[in-house]
């Protein structure tokens, strides 16, 4: 049977953004569902049984041709993947998982990035056509991408680093405090964040402080991406929740932070 | 050609053609069945239940490793009960033969969770789970000591009419002596093998990369471990075997056939193709088309001859 969340895709280009970082773009050969922001993909990098099983992947961006993917380069699958040429083709699985919940009218959405959470966001920020505050951290300068283009949908943008190679020096938790204590006049904010767990956390932690709605997008260990197998629980007030199914985007205060 | 048949029977449950779902993989069939047609499988064999849900285990559950994966889910999953009222209707609806897996914490557990899934309609059979290798200590005694073994099957045997599946573990010495005791005890089949007990170290955190430390191994990597158990164990009894282990196409299934299955399972497999079922059933077809193959059933332990 047919299905138009399992489809093949051919890569159009595979673009290093820096050693080991990519910016994947696929053309959809089989007819593929509309994704929305948040969601994801599994992506299958070998045609072998090493490695075994699919890569989760952010939505990057829908193009008219078919979808964008933002990856690291991390392990054995992202480094076939890095080989990968135009050409070639992948099956895909997906639009998988809840992406970002839409905010109001008169809600101001703040966006924020850590690292290669910028691959989540990236098309919330798109979709919310310059009505997004956007905090973007990284560790190094090198490490923050396609700033051009968030130049052209954002409303504000601030950039941070650790070292302070580029914008603020330190993290965008530290970029939430200083933008809640001293603006004042924004109207029911609402945060949408991706990054390591660590920056979630502490931004679940800001957001009750202010008691600000914040919603997480996570990650965790994944084998079937469509709710069958029970391995990407995360653990919340009600039990343990599936990433691939209930999320991978939560409410922050529904999530039990480890330390 | 006549018409190829394709009919199974465990006990006296027919099935329509050998290719079932392996359980834990599949969900409770909901989630395959924009993928698969599920009219189209042998069985649906649903997440393992038992009368209380379970809560399972601390992530990470799952680990790759070379051409398999390490789970440690822990047997979560929603209660009979709720299976019952929310799963069970949905899964009506196909013509498929529904197996309920399911496992106890002790005999009368066992045997309790057997008594209520009998007489649901549209259950059509069995699994026990006696072999899951992410249960505390003690438990695996169920699947590892036949005096056990032989008990809470035959407690189980007493309670329900239902074709009754022994699932076995292959973290035993000689499984064909697990084998014969399920099946003295009364079951009408067993299937195996569940996953194999293991362990991955991260090498950066210098810990294990389960939460739980220990899961099961499964995939490819223990296919030639299970057609081994598979051609050990048809020696030993006179049940149909259901085998499982790493299944990926339809030559693989051919070849748990020709050990002595009767039937197959498909696991892993999902997760790296969602349409493997029914394209594994247009493998073993294909197999017996190129072979001259007129019934499944002549397949089953081919291998022992001569």
């Amino acid at each position: 049977m047919s299905s138009s969340r399992y489809f093949r895709a051919e890569i159009r280009e595979n673009r290093p953004l820096n050693g080991n970082h990519n910016l994947l773009t696929l053309a959809n050969l089989d007819p593929m569902r509309e994704p929305q922001p948040g969601q994801f993909y599994m992506l299958q990098v070998s045609k072998g049984s090493d490695p075994l099983l699919k890569r989760a992947f952010s939505l990057f961006r829908r193009t008219p041709e078919g979808i964008q993917i933002l990856y690291r380069i991390k392990g054995k699958g992202t480094s076939i993947l890095r080989d990968m040429k135009e050409g070639a083709a992948l099956d895909l699985l997906g639009p998988l998982g809840n992406g970002y919940p839409m905010p109001s009218d008169d809600q101001s959405p703040l966006v924020i990035a850590g690292g290669i959470g910028i691959a989540s966001v990236f098309s919330l920020v798109e979709k919310l056509s310059k009505k997004a505050f956007v905090f973007y951290g990284a560790r190094l300068e090198e490490e923050l991408f396609m700033t051009d283009e968030l130049g052209k949908i954002y409303k504000e943008l601030v950039v941070c680093t650790d070292d302070g190679s580029c914008g603020v020096r330190g993290t965008v938790v530290d970029v939430l405090h200083d933008f809640v204590k001293n603006r004042d006049g924004i109207q029911r904010p609402v945060i949408y964040a991706c990054g390591p767990h660590v920056m979630l956390a502490a931004i679940a932690k800001a957001a009750e402080a202010y008691s600000i709605k914040a919603y997480a997008s996570l990650e965790e260990h994944m084998a079937c991406g469509v709710g069958a197998c029970l391995g990407c629980a995360v653990k919340t007030t009600s039990g343990y929740k599936r990433v691939c199914k209930e999320g991978p985007v939560f409410d922050s205060q529904e999530i039990v932070w480890q330390p | 050609m006549a018409a190829m048949k394709l009919e199974v029977h465990i006990g006296k449950l027919k099935l329509k053609n050998p290719v079932m779902t392996a359980s834990g993989t599949f969900g409770y069939g909901e989630e395959y069945s924009e993928f698969v047609d599920l009219n189209r499988l042998g069985a649906v064999v649903v997440k393992g239940l038992s009368l209380e849900p379970k809560q399972g285990n601390p992530p990470p559950r799952v680990v790759e490793t070379a051409s398999g994966m390490l789970n440690a889910i822990g047997l979560q999953n929603i209660g009979i009960e709720r299976f019952i009222s929310e799963k069970m209707p949905f899964l009506r609806r196909y013509d498929t033969a529904v197996i309920v897996n399911f496992f106890g914490d002790s005999v009368d557990e066992y045997a309790a969770a057997a008594e209520r899934l009998s007489g649901v309609d549209g259950i059509h059979g069995l699994e026990m789970n006696i072999s899951c290798p992410n249960k505390q200590e003690g438990w695996c005694i169920f699947g590892t000591d036949p005096k056990v073994t032989a008990r809470v099957v035959g407690e189980v045997r007493k309670r329900t009419s239902l074709p009754l599946i022994v699932k076995l573990s292959p973290n035993v010495t000689d499984i064909s002596l697990m084998a014969r005791a399920a099946e003295d005890a009364g079951a009408d089949a067993v299937s195996l093998i569940n996953t194999l007990t293991g362990m991955a170290i991260d090498i950066r955190t210098k810990k294990p990369r389960l939460a739980n430390r220990t899961g099961g191994l499964s995939g490819p990597a223990v296919k030639p471990v299970a057609i081994r158990m598979v051609y050990e164990v048809f020696r030993a009894v006179k049940v149909p075997i259901i085998g499982m282990g790493g299944i990926m196409s339809g030559d693989d299934a051919v070849e748990f056939l020709l050990a002595g299955a009767s039937a197959v399972a498909v696991g892993t497999a999902n997760f790296v193709d969602p349409g493997a079922t029914t394209a594994i059933l247009d493998g073993i077809i294909d197999y017996m088309e190129k072979e001259g193959t007129g019934e499944i059933g002549s397949l089953t332990g081919t291998a022992h001859a001569g």
